[in-house]
């Protein structure tokens, strides 16, 4: 099992509600998540806006720390270890990011973006691992030299999957790594990480709100809804016969590019 | 029938001169609905934004005609243009976020227009405003009234904003990406109510968006549009069973859609993108650009 | 996808050079000043008082911007009066930027209990009137060019930890931090490679600002006579003098007035000026 999660919850303080003396209430945004990820698979995780996704997959990489539960990786458990046990084991999983514009330091070069990390791990020869991730990715060596200013969105996307590959980490959470794309650079962005996926044996944890790009890419879905997971099914199933409401109304709310669907 | 906003070969460039719209010309009729589809940078915000006389400051109009409601706009004076672009024409924004005033209730924002530039007295625009929220399904529309903006759900703004569009009774509507910034079981109710306003009040409403699959649940017509250019003019159903351009044809391919489990996703092949580059090239020679 | 957005050309760096110009010109007259001077600054003589400025039919050769009261060539004393307000400025300012910056970085990037004692040491601080806060300083120190320079930095490191704490902040939401944890990287080094680089353009803006605050408050100082000794000139010990003889000798005042203005305002354009030419980020 790459990944197992039992019983998670996690909560944010309310500073909106908080008293002028004493702590704030807390916000539950993670009520219970429990699943297994095996290694291999491709797990898509959906829901709409404070649904929690981005929470779980944050605090999948420990970049939250969870309240109570438990998360497992590779059968180490990560739930509560302090940063500096965790980073001799941060190679082994990488995030791709929402918005590259905010994920890529905006003062410093794609090459150096990405052979940070691998410096960081104590990788040799890191320059050219970096040109092997522009390879990749499908973008050619000479983008090392460039701010990310200087990219369209959908390269700026590549880059943050090569940091991401660059490390050859088992698993990689990609969060929303379409939603801020076109169309046409979606597709290519959607085809190359399915490739990377099989060609490195990933195994792929996929945040969206976009249940079509989902069906593209997973084995296997979780709907998630008020911090809670509503439904998880394998993809076909899931389209084929959704078990939750919440799901139903997902794919019924989704306009398919085709005037004759009867939808509103 | 005439169409109630008509632009002709409207030229939008950079102030040195770098061209941002193409000589573009759409048709809007009363009681009709044109989609405006392109990808980012395709300049389809900049269209409503010509119209609506609110272009950044960077940008403008070289030459062309936008004709709204039989009088040709860009001919008419300044103040004079503004006052009726404001009787006759408003905007559904893209982010209800910060298209409302984070420090002032709901209600004055709603009847500012009303009351400013149309004169209404204060209470026949307040009792215009309950009637407009309630037609928008707001629930307690009073106690919205008297609300700030942050106490409310960002499908609920977008309401009010819808609201506040169709106030003064508006002959031509720009929606700019209304739905975007929304959740998508959100986005459906927005547009239904958005496509049900629209046919009451028989408005024309030009509608901008980058999603295709929206297009085709609102609109009766629409315009493609690459790097400036309007690429393709269709009719709707016409459009997404034959695509006559090949960048539309590529478009559509390249659209997502979870009804097709097996089929890849056709990214937007290089030849058709190398085509149209080269069709907008020809065009900038022959405008002389 | 063709779009204009790359067409958009970063503006010439026209105040960089008119204001690089002027710091430079005078810089090397600080530098030089012994041999560009024409006259001793503090050499004072009766028979040449209160010369006007070489346009002036009554004007001397030697005096190009005249002489005061007791003689001396205004000329020599602005050049000698460069050295002490360069020094200060290079000196005072640098030192603001690194105390007040660094904990400011410290407040803005760890947040918690860093944070709130830097941030209640800032308010604390801020409450007392500045200028009387450098006089009782002098006072206390004696007159000086390190007490000067001492005062300046108690009392705008502040300014710095402010500004730089809520640019901190701001970057510290920001996805590349949350992708350099990802990648392992520790909280000082993250804050070191990540932080620090998107804050420097705020930060060198803050920094020419601040010399030239600097180079006002040893004017201000000196115009109090609570600057160093006499001896040597200063641009603000000759507006003080300068002010008691104005009818009689505008010139007096005059020149070094404008001197000031022109390096106040040099400083504050060269960090603009400097932003717009080397950052990589067009805001």
């Amino acid at each position: 099992m790459m990944y197992q999660v039992k019983d998670l919850r996690l909560s944010f303080p309310d500073m909106v509600h908080k008293r002028l003396f004493g702590a704030a209430p807390r916000i539950e945004v993670l009520k219970g998540i429990g699943f297994d990820l095996p290694k291999g698979a491709v797990l898509g995780i959906v829901g709409g806006s404070g649904s929690g996704k981005s929470t779980l997959g944050r605090a999948m990489l420990r970049l939250l720390e969870p309240d109570s539960g438990q998360i497992l990786f590779d059968g180490h458990d990560i739930t509560h270890r302090s940063e500096d046990d965790l980073r001799g084991m941060r190679r082994r999983f990488q995030m791709i990011f929402q918005d590259p514009m905010s994920s890529l330091n905006p003062r410093r070069r794609v090459g150096g973006i990405i052979a940070g990390p691998l410096r960081l791990h104590g990788f040799d020869d890191t320059a050219a691992k970096a040109a092997e991730a522009l390879d990749m990715v499908g973008l050619p060596r000479r983008f090392a030299e460039r701010f990310p200013h200087e990219l369209s969105g959908g390269q700026r996307q590549r880059v943050g999957i090569a940091r991401a590959i660059a490390l050859r980490p088992d698993f990689i959470l990609a969060d929303e790594i379409v939603s801020g794309l076109d169309v046409s650079s979606q597709a290519q962005v959607l085809n190359l990480l399915e490739d990377l996926v099989k060609e490195l044996g990933l195994t792929l944890g996929f945040i969206s709100h976009d249940l079509s790009v989902i069906r593209r890419l997973c084995d296997r879905i979780l709907v998630l809804h008020h911090g809670e997971i509503v439904e998880d099914s394998q993809t076909a199933a899931l389209f084929d016969a959704p078990k939750a409401d919440y799901t139903r109304e997902l794919l019924d709310a989704i306009p398919l590019p085709d005037p004759h669907q009867p939808w509103f | 029938m005439k169409p109630y906003l008509s632009i002709r070969n409207l030229c939008v460039t950079l102030k040195h001169g770098a061209p941002i719209l193409r000589s573009v010309s759409l048709d809007v009729s009363a009681g009709q609905v044109h989609g405006l589809v392109g990808e980012s940078g395709a300049g389809k915000s900049m269209i409503g934004k010509a119209v609506l006389g609110t272009l950044p400051r960077a940008l403008h109009i070289r030459s062309g005609e936008i004709w709204l409601d039989g009088v040709d706009l860009l001919t008419l004076p300044l103040q004079e243009r503004r006052k009726r672009i404001g009787a006759t024409a408003a905007l559904i924004p893209q982010d209800p976020l910060t298209a409302l005033n984070p420090s002032r209730r709901i209600g004055p924002q709603i009847t500012k227009r009303l009351v400013d530039i149309l004169g209404w007295h204060k209470n026949a625009a307040e009792d215009r405003a309950l009637d407009l929220l309630a037609e928008v399904h707001i629930p307690d529309p009073a106690r919205v009234m008297r609300s700030y903006p942050h106490e409310l759900s960002g499908g609920m703004r977008q309401r009010i904003l819808i609201a506040s569009a169709f106030a003064a009774e508006p002959k031509l509507i720009i929606a700019d990406e209304p739905t975007t910034a929304l959740d998508v079981t959100v986005q459906k109710q927005i547009l239904r109510l958005i496509a049900d306003m629209q046919a009451r009040h028989g408005t024309a409403l030009l509608f901008v968006t980058h999603d295709l699959g929206v297009v085709s649940k609102v609109c009766d017509t629409l315009s493609v549009l690459y790097a400036g250019k309007v690429v393709e003019d269709a009719r709707m159903q016409r459009f997404f069973m034959r695509p006559v351009h090949p960048y539309s044809a590529a478009l559509l391919a390249a659209t997502p859609t979870y009804t097709n489990p097996t089929g890849s996703l056709k990214p937007v092949p290089a030849t058709v993108i190398e085509d149209v580059e080269t069709e907008v090239q020809q065009h900038d020679m022959r405008a002389g650009l | 996808m063709r779009d204009a957005r790359g067409d958009i050309k970063r503006p010439i760096g026209l105040r960089l050079w008119l204001s690089g110009g002027w710091l430079t010109l005078l810089a090397l007259a600080a530098i030089f000043a012994p041999l560009i001077a024409p006259q001793d600054p503090l050499a004072q003589d009766l028979f040449t008082s209160r010369l006007p400025p070489f346009w002036d039919a009554k004007a001397e050769a030697g005096y190009l911007l005249g002489s005061d009261s007791l003689g001396r060539d205004v000329l020599s004393r602005i050049v000698y009066g460069a050295r002490l307000a360069l020094i200060v400025a290079l000196v005072a300012g640098t030192l603001t930027c690194l105390v007040g910056g660094t904990l400011g970085l410290i407040a803005g990037y760890y947040r918690g209990w860093p944070d709130r004692i830097i941030s209640r040491f800032v308010d604390i601080w801020m409450a007392f009137p500045p200028v009387l806060f450098a006089i009782l300083l002098i006072a206390v120190l004696g007159p000086g060019l390190i007490s000067i320079i001492i005062a300046i930095v108690v009392i705008d490191w502040t300014r710095f930890a402010r500004v730089i704490r809520a640019e901190a902040m701001s970057q510290g939401v920001m996805d590349y931090v949350a992708s350099a944890q990802v990648a392992g990287r520790g909280r000082f080094g993250t804050m070191i490679t990540e932080i620090l680089p998107n804050v420097l353009p705020t930060m060198v803006a803050l920094l020419t600002l601040e010399m030239g605050i600097a180079v006002i408050v040893e004017a201000i100082l000196s115009f109090v006579n609570l600057s160093i000794s006499t001896d040597s000139p200063t641009w603000g010990g000759m507006i003080s003098e300068g002010r008691t003889s104005v009818h009689q000798a505008w010139w007096v005042l005059v020149f070094p007035l404008i001197t000031l203005f022109l390096t106040v305002l040099s400083f504050s354009q060269l960090g603009e000026g400097l932003k717009d030419r080397f950052d990589p980020v067009l805001r």
